[in-house]
């Protein structure tokens, strides 16, 4: 017998579910400012979403997927991240991509059925991929060009639970162990993928073990407190971008929402899970740590909300003011140069205009 | 100047496009130190090393969703599937991303990817390496399907794949690849995409054939000549977009077409040519149009590859029936 790999899986945790620190809180968290910043984008979030789901039930919006719950996740990581580097997201990334030139109106943009939701203020980034794992095989070939090119940039993939059953999943961390690459795996680990819960996605123990088969590290973080996510999501790109390799971080959520519009989860959850779950989510316990410290008070919270709904009725009204569709918009962007075939499609379909379908 | 393979012209291709443009970069199983299963990367490690030349872990998908990874940031991989018959774990990455990046960001991103992969029957191999799916590729939005028949289409045609902005299939026929020898000067022209060489001038009939059958398609040709048949041959070349001007000039002269591919009739290229030709040069056609193709059958285990690949004889045969 060989004794091959004896591992442990760390998990991080600095603010738990009452916002009371459990161990030494790191240096960033000394800066009011960030904190601010931080809770600030957490809210806007959380604002923006109800509005997304209301905009959906009313017509104007098309399936749209809630991150209710999930928002330090992507808020943490976003503030972790570099301008340069690459993120290559699923659907539940808002929160960092606000921080990456994503405005909330490109997101209505497309949710509202418009692929001019992806034209957004990041030239490298890619859009969210819908195809589930799909993305993380993006990032290990966005590492590879950062590799090759010898720059110190770093690419990030997020995807779900559910997407670590993806064959591409797998082929992702394996490539990105061998060729010891600049990327960085965030999985969102909400417990659910649609109806399914985790454990019957896999009967390892963590999701986070599934990099030491790749020959690299994985972690879990508590995904609910935004410190740890954007502490270790930093530490582990930090690491990447100066030659130190991949690393899986397992961050541990849960959805409080549906799946997306089109998805009722009473069908396959208890209101009891839920509750339970409520009580850990993420915007919560960061409130009470600001008010510990005697940083954050209902008069700042009133006015946060009030400051956030303001931003969000500006995305929504930005939302409504895009120029309608054209059909030539449906054919000019296949080919750096349109095709003799697919122009005379084009003239053709500009003589069937039908109007802007919402929803 | 020596005479080199189509096998050899791709190597040229390769070689001269990674020495201009550094963001060519050379991936896939066994395409290093190996050199590809069958040489067509050979030397690229030693003349440019293992920065630029990778063999890359067994997965296809891999192959596929890294190198739409590598292009979104401006490199130009050139990715090789070993055989067409394994490219379909990869067809998901091609299908859902490659093709359609440029698209559903409006152009902000794009993919500048070449996934090469040998392709067709008829060299004894093992099972699984012996498809024509070239449809299935053509079918797909936002691709380019592009198939060389010759040594000097393989390099031009693999110079100006790589050169294309957006993904290009590259479909190199396998029983093409030692068959036939010719001077490729190493001089870095591309052929233009797009659009069908017509291999042979004739009167009577057009011959539309593209990859491995022009092989018997042009021996047809030549054959029918000593009879007193001019037989016009068209290599398309690249099957998806279709140059349609050259076929339907050729068409309108001829008034008759036989088409012929290896790959299964039903849904095959061959419809849709039918179809165009049909549409737009019906009252130029003075007989209906004959495909002879592939059968509508899992190409079979060597024993029969012979059997199921259009014959000499099958497309003399449809020849002689449009012309009566
Ligand atoms: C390849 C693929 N299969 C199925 C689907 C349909 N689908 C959409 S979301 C989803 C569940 C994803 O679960 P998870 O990865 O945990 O992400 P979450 O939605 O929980 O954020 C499924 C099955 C899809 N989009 N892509
Ligand atoms: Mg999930």
């Amino acid at each position: 017998m060989v004794d091959v790999a004896h591992f442990s899986i760390p998990y991080f945790q600095y603010l738990n579910e009452q916002g009371q620190p459990v161990v030494a809180l790191p240096d960033f968290v000394k800066d009011n400012q960030t904190l601010f910043s931080l809770y600030r984008l957490m809210t806007l979030l959380r604002v923006f979403d109800a509005r997304a789901i209301a905009l959906q039930r009313t017509g104007m919006l098309g399936t749209y997927p809630s991150v209710l719950g999930q928002e330090a996740v992507s808020v943490g990581l976003g503030a972790a991240m570099h301008l340069d580097d690459v993120l290559c997201p699923a659907y539940r990334e808002g929160g960092a991509q606000i921080q990456r030139g994503v405005t909330l109106s490109d997101i209505l943009l497309y949710w509202g059925g418009d692929e001019r939701g992806n034209v957004f203020g990041h030239p490298n980034d890619f859009p969210m991929a819908v195809p589930i794992g799909s993305q993380t095989l993006h990032a290990v070939g966005v590492a590879c060009a950062f590799q090759y090119r010898k720059q110190a940039r770093v690419a990030v993939a997020v995807c779900g639970d559910g997407a670590t059953s993806q064959g591409d999943f797998y082929e992702a961390l394996n490539l990105a162990g061998v060729r010891n690459l600049p990327v960085v795996f965030i999985v969102a680990n909400n417990q659910w993928a649609i109806s399914v819960p985790r454990g019957r996605q896999t009967r390892c123990q963590t999701l986070a073990q599934k990099a030491i088969a790749a020959g690299f590290a994985g972690w879990q973080i508590d995904g609910n407190d935004v410190i740890a996510v954007k502490e270790k999501c930093a530490e582990a790109i930090e690491k990447a971008r100066t030659g130190g390799g991949p690393t899986l971080i397992e961050a541990l959520t849960y959805r409080l929402g549906d799946h997306t519009t089109a998805d009722d989860a009473s069908r396959y959850r208890s209101k009891e899970e839920v509750a339970q779950a409520q009580a850990k989510e993420p915007l919560k316990r960061l409130r009470h740590y600001l008010t510990e410290r005697g940083e954050w008070s209902e008069e700042k919270e009133q006015l946060l909300l009030a400051e956030c709904a303001k931003d969000v009725e500006e995305a929504v009204e930005a939302y409504k003011q895009v120029s309608p569709v054209t059909t030539d918009m449906m054919f000019d962007f296949h080919f750096a140069t349109l095709p003799a075939d697919l122009a005379e499609q084009k003239h053709l379909a500009a003589q069937f205009p039908v109007g802007d379908a919402h929803a | 100047m020596p005479e080199i393979t189509l096998l050899e012209a791709v190597n040229q291709a390769l070689a001269y496009e990674m020495q201009r443009d550094e963001n060519v970069i050379v991936l896939g199983e066994d395409v290093g130190t190996n050199g590809g299963v069958f040489r067509a990367t050979q030397g690229l490690l030693q003349k440019f090393g293992a920065e630029r030349v990778w063999d890359t872990p067994l997965a296809e998908s891999m192959i596929a969703g890294m190198s739409i990874g590598m292009a979104s940031q401006g490199l130009k991989p050139v990715a090789e599937f070993q055989f067409m018959g394994f490219s379909y774990p990869g067809l998901d990455q091609i299908i859902n991303h490659a093709a359609r990046l440029r698209n559903r960001t409006r152009g902000r991103l794009s993919c500048p990817v070449v996934f090469r992969t040998p392709y067709g029957a008829g060299i004894h191999a093992p099972e699984h390496h012996s498809e024509s799916t070239e449809a299935i590729y053509a079918h797909t939005p936002g691709l380019r399907v592009v198939i060389p028949s010759s040594p000097a289409r393989a390099y031009g045609l693999l110079l100006a794949a790589i050169r294309d902005p957006d993904p290009v299939i590259f479909l190199e026929p396998t029983r093409l690849y030692r068959l036939v020898k010719q001077n490729v000067p190493d001089e870095g022209e591309a052929l233009p995409l797009d659009q069908c060489f017509v291999l042979r001038e004739g009167s009577d009939v057009t011959l539309v054939s593209w990859g491995a059958m022009l092989h018997e398609t042009m021996n047809v040709a030549r054959a029918l000549d000593q009879e007193g048949i001019s037989c016009e041959v068209i290599d398309v070349a690249t099957i998806k977009p279709l140059d349609r001007d050259t076929l339907l000039n050729s068409v309108e002269k001829t008034g008759r077409c036989v088409i012929i591919h290896e790959a299964p009739l039903t849904a095959g290229m061959g419809a849709e040519i039918a179809a165009i030709l049909a549409e737009q040069a019906l009252f130029f056609l003075q007989a209906p149009i004959v495909r002879v193709a592939g059968y509508d059958v899992t190409v079979p285990y060597f024993k029969l590859e012979k059997a199921y690949l259009p014959s000499e004889a099958r497309i003399k045969e449809a020849v002689l029936t449009v012309l009566q």
